[in-house]
């Protein structure tokens, strides 16, 4: 059985689960919990449950040391962009205790955090900074794009005895979705096929995915059917489902709304070229956001973004079908 | 001299127990130093030891019960040490060895033994702290009474992770005692060169007061004041009144590390910074005066606790076990190469 829910409700819905079941997982962060009757609170008491001050650092460290004394952290952060004031507890404690200690201790936490806002709030809270993280080897990186896998990934998340940054792209935040009801796990490391296609593999993460679904649509009305690949986590990173796709299509285009030094796209086509090289029948094309500080005004805000546009241009070129332009 | 506040005399043995103690961390700091003479090339990176730290360390240490815990700095050497962990385990350990307490991942810098409960150790200067007050807020969340220790130098009391730590502790009222070596320098710089407090004439545990919390400053070389204070810390943090900022004035009698240097140059523990950089050998000598790991033995001689004949008897058994260290670690193999991939994930 399943329900409809909007993505940023699944998430709550799995962490609500995880804690009903597992009386290890707190769930912790700047303006939560400030008062008694606040649902959090009301089921899992003050133990469990804290508002924190504006202390990123203390906030992803006491993490850490909850996760190193047996317990399951969910760090509440609001915006990606919060963690760059704390990325040494990120990038270099979080994920390196585990392997320092030799094996001893595991730090099992989620950093949840919202990204890519491009609504209007220009310049430092609308990164796509995913590709920061999944290059951190002990990190796990997940970025759900649809309201069963905010679900289904989150408590998975929970569950693992790693660090992971979750990522939920705000976009999406009221993108209603069946959810399975109940206990749902989506596993790490499974891209989705969103669309089967034969003549070209669009792969795409988050708010993008849903691009690349509607321009696929606009391509198969020219009888150009396009394979549609949610990786779903980026750490893992499911190369085999990629590369399987590419050798039926020979073609590849990766939509990322990161900007195309900074993006997963970039380190997927990196994989592809390596390993699926003799499958292509054209160069990768990348489709990214150009590379500029995400402006407040709306129509420059669009011209940085990738859109339907781009992604339909794009598939266009990789099969040589590119209307001749001046 | 046996007074030990509201938790009564240290006995004889205990005190005994607190000399052996510092002396083992100064030996095996000796032998870690001589490593880079004796073996030249076994030692890579950066190494940093506690001589000088030594009653501080065992003080502290020695106010813990079995089931507490403690997070400390890179420079982590003396703790485990008095806690019980096996001095060969940690010697292969900074050798790089399979026999290391770390499986030769970790290295000087690293070193963790849970099972004695020393969840960690950050490299990077403060990062630490927040993650001894998460351990603080696990131990009240388990109510078992649980206390955590969280050992930082003076230099991480100007890293953010500090303030926002030391808020949060005293905010949530957690049991956790925050013991702040100070040795005078941060690297190479010395206190009253980057502290508002030390270039104001002020100890620098008058940062508690931002924090609402008792801040006291003790002499760090005196194994029974550290005791009895950090001791009270402790009792306080355990009935619940909340953590406490313990400012330990000591003098670091090496220098901040080995010398930096790319591979091929053999490393070695430079002089002092005072002598070296400051020009100011006489510092350094009146520091070598109060070396608290010969003033604890004459103090404990003097008053008749200790004869000199058993002490000198400790001193021998201290050489002989870091040297069985020093020998077990240079027989232990390297590990196989593939461990380094396989504590990466969980």
């Amino acid at each position: 059985m399943a329900h409809e829910l909007p993505y940023i409700a699944a998430i709550d819905e799995a962490i609500r689960l995880e804690m009903e079941r597992d009386e290890t997982v707190l769930y912790f962060g700047q303006n939560m919990a400030t008062t008694e009757n606040e649902p959090y609170v009301d089921a899992f008491g003050k133990d469990r449950v804290r508002v924190t001050p504006i202390s990123e650092t203390a906030e992803i460290g006491i993490a850490i040391g909850a996760a190193l004394a047996g317990y399951r952290p969910v760090v509440e952060l609001y915006m990606a962009e919060f963690m760059l004031v704390a990325m040494d507890q990120v990038i270099n404690e979080a994920p390196r205790f585990r392997a320092m200690s030799g094996g001893q201790v595991k730090v099992p936490l989620v950093l949840k955090a919202g990204y890519g806002f491009t609504a209007g709030w220009a310049g430092q809270h609308t990164g796509t900074i995913s590709a920061l993280f999944m290059g951190v080897p002990g990190l796990k990186v997940a970025v759900p794009s649809t309201a069963a896998d905010a679900k289904g990934l989150m408590a998975t998340a929970i569950r693992d005895d790693n660090p992971v940054v979750y990522l939920h792209n705000y976009l999406l935040t009221l993108e209603h979705g069946e959810v399975p009801d109940g206990e749902y796990l989506v596993p790490f490391g499974e891209a989705a096929v969103r669309r089967e296609g034969g003549d070209v593999t669009i792969v795409a993460t988050g708010w993008t995915v849903d691009r690349a679904l509607e321009a696929a649509t606009r391509l198969a009305a020219d009888g150009i059917e396009a394979e549609v690949i949610d990786p779903r986590t980026l750490a893992p990173l499911d190369t085999q489902t990629i590369l399987e796709s590419v050798e039926r299509t020979g073609h590849l285009v990766v939509v990322d709304q990161a900007t195309r030094h900074a993006s997963a796209a970039s380190v997927i086509a990196a994989e592809v070229a390596e390993h699926g090289f003799s499958s292509l029948k054209a160069p990768i094309v990348l489709v990214t956001a150009l590379d500029a500080t995400m402006p407040y005004s709306e129509p420059l805000e669009q011209f940085v973004l990738p859109s339907e546009d781009k992604i339909v241009a794009a598939v266009r070129q990789v099969l040589g079908t590119a209307p001749v332009t001046a | 001299m046996s007074r030990a506040g509201e938790r009564g005399e240290l006995s004889r043995e205990r005190l005994v127990w607190m000399y052996e103690q510092m002396l083992r961390i100064r030996e095996f700091e000796e032998r870690v130093k001589r490593t880079f003479e004796e073996q030249p090339g076994v030692m890579r990176g950066h190494t940093h030891l506690a001589d000088g730290a030594e009653a501080s360390i065992v003080g502290s240490i020695a106010t813990l019960g079995p089931s507490d815990q403690f997070l400390t700095t890179y420079r982590c050497h003396g703790y485990p040490l008095v806690r019980g962990t096996d001095p060969k385990a940690m010697m292969a350990e900074i050798y790089g060895r399979r026999d290391g307490l770390c499986k030769g991942i970790g290295g000087s810098m690293h070193l963790t033994d849970v099972a004695t409960g020393f969840m960690g150790t950050s490299g990077i200067v403060a990062a630490g702290i927040p993650h001894a007050t998460g351990v603080a807020w696990a131990a009240q969340i388990r109510k078992q009474g649980q206390v955590v220790l969280c050992f930082f130098g003076d230099g991480a009391s100007k890293q953010g992770a500090f303030f926002e730590s030391l808020n949060i502790a005293s905010l949530w009222k957690l049991p956790i005692v925050f013991v702040m070596e100070n040795n005078g320098y941060n690297v190479h710089t010395r206190t009253e060169q980057e502290d508002a407090n030390r270039a104001n004439g002020e100890d620098l545990s008058v940062k508690a007061k931002a924090f609402s919390m008792p801040g006291v400053t003790i002499d760090g070389r005196d194994p029974i004041a550290v005791y009895e204070t950090v001791g009270a810390a402790v009792d306080r943090a355990r009935a619940d009144d909340g953590p406490t900022l313990v400012e330990s004035q000591m003098y670091r009698l090496s220098a901040h590390g080995n010398i930096i240097a790319p591979p091929g140059v053999p490393l070695h523990f430079p002089e002092h910074e005072a002598i070296e950089k400051f020009g100011a050998p006489e510092e350094y000598e009146a520091a070598k005066r109060g070396d608290p790991v010969p003033a604890f033995r004459g103090r404990l001689v003097g008053d008749g606790t200790l004869s000199a004949e058993e002490a000198d008897r400790i001193a021998e058994s201290v050489r002989r076990e870091m040297q069985q260290a020093v020998s077990f670690a240079l027989d232990s193999p390297f590990p196989e190469v593939e461990t380094a991939l396989e504590y990466v994930y969980a």
